[in-house]
């Protein structure tokens, strides 16, 4: 007759990603880089809100830098390359979101050196999902919601929209065309996050985007500000 | 562990449109290889043959399904000392604080963080990020069961 044994263990099942992230906090900190995560769905605008936002940060004197999660090509950070800012592409392969581990890999490989670069933006994997559990090690993670995909998608992604920081709405010159209800969409934001900043954008008109630029610049500023004390 | 367990959903329902929350691109076989991880390296310490049970919180925000996890676990847990074994997942609802009742309330939705007494929102989450193993469960492998 065998006794059943047990075994506490009380251990986070992703606490290997968590301390990664940590130490990759650590090392953005002391170089005083703001790293920014971008989530979104699929097709939301996070390639070409991220074009426009490197293409002003370094027409203000501001030095960006990009890794780009992509399943299989390297199409965005082709794109991206564009602006003129350091850009590299993470495939990965399949997989449905970025760790931390991915992020210290293509660091190290990439010999992106931090002391040089103010922010670092981080082009999740489209998906409202799984990167919602993943820490990257980013300051800032910013969700990315386009006019074109219903107003209901926060109450849908609830998770997602409550564990970023700010919410970016992108295509806003077509609202209109789509009928979007901005009003049924904010208030949607504001029950799975009560607060939450959003910003009003389109990478298109250029509407906007000063304010979302200014912000990061001003979160630089905050953050560094806080780290210093 | 290979790296090719990941899944992704195929281009049939890529090309459906948008994925919907039934169908998620599936984030929990990495959840339950790092779980595997976990426990197989606690299990051995302990000098344990053969685990029978896992039991694991998963908090309402912790962005984990359930019915996902519960899938993946069988794939994750072959050839493994987990091999076979129950996930028996403890799941947890939303508590916030809420600062105008000054006490915490527990949520039955994911969707309103809002004082289900009194309306007032609140950010202030005392519970619902859980994804943590609280314990595993084991024969004895001095004493085998012959059954």
């Amino acid at each position: 007759m065998s006794t059943p044994r047990i075994l506490e263990i009380r251990r986070g099942v992703l606490e290997k990603n968590d301390i990664l992230a940590h130490t990759l906090r650590d090392q953005f900190n002391a170089a005083h880089v703001l790293v920014i995560n971008l989530v979104s769905s699929p097709g939301a605008g996070k390639t070409a809100l991220l074009e426009d936002t490197l293409r002003r940060l370094i027409q203000a004197g501001h030095r960006p830098a990009a890794l780009v999660g992509d399943l299989a090509t390297d199409n965005d950070a082709n794109r991206l390359a564009r602006s003129g800012a350091p850009v590299r592409q993470i495939q990965t392969g399949g997989n449905c979101h970025l760790e931390a581990d991915m992020i210290s890999t293509h660091l190290n490989d990439w010999g992106l050196d931090l002391s040089q670069i103010e922010f670092l933006f981080i082009e999740n994997v489209g998906n409202l999902v799984c990167p919602a559990s993943y820490d990257l090690g980013e300051h800032v993670r910013a969700v990315v919601l386009s006019v074109t995909e219903g107003e209901d998608k926060p109450l849908k992604y609830p998770t997602m929209f409550h564990s970023s920081d700010i919410a970016v709405l992108t295509k806003m010159d077509i609202a209109a065309a789509v009928e979007f209800d901005k009003s049924a969409a904010l208030a949607n934001i504001q029950s799975v996050h009560p607060g939450m900043i959003v910003m009003e954008t389109s990478a298109k008109t250029g509407a906007g985007m000063d304010n979302w630029v200014q912000h990061l610049i001003t979160s630089r500023e905050n953050t560094f500000a806080r780290v210093a004390e | 562990m290979p790296r090719e367990l990941y899944w992704f959903p195929s281009e049939a329902i890529l090309n459906r449109g948008e994925l919907t929350p039934s169908h998620p691109p599936m984030h929990e076989l990495s959840i339950a290889q790092n779980l595997v991880e976990i426990v197989s390296s606690a299990a051995q310490q302990a000098n344990v043959q053969r685990v029978t049970a896992v039991r694991l919180q998963v908090g309402a925000l912790s962005g984990v399904v359930k019915d996902s996890l519960l899938f993946c676990y069988d794939i994750a847990t072959a050839g493994t000392l987990l091999e076979g074994s129950q996930l028996l997942i403890e799941e947890l609802p939303i508590v916030i604080y809420c600062p105008q009742c000054q006490q915490t309330a527990t949520l039955d939705t994911v969707q309103a963080f809002c004082c289900p007494v009194c309306g007032t929102f609140s950010n202030d989450i005392r519970q619902g990020r859980e994804l943590e193993i609280l314990s595993l469960e084991a024969e004895e492998d001095e004493h085998p069961t012959h059954s």
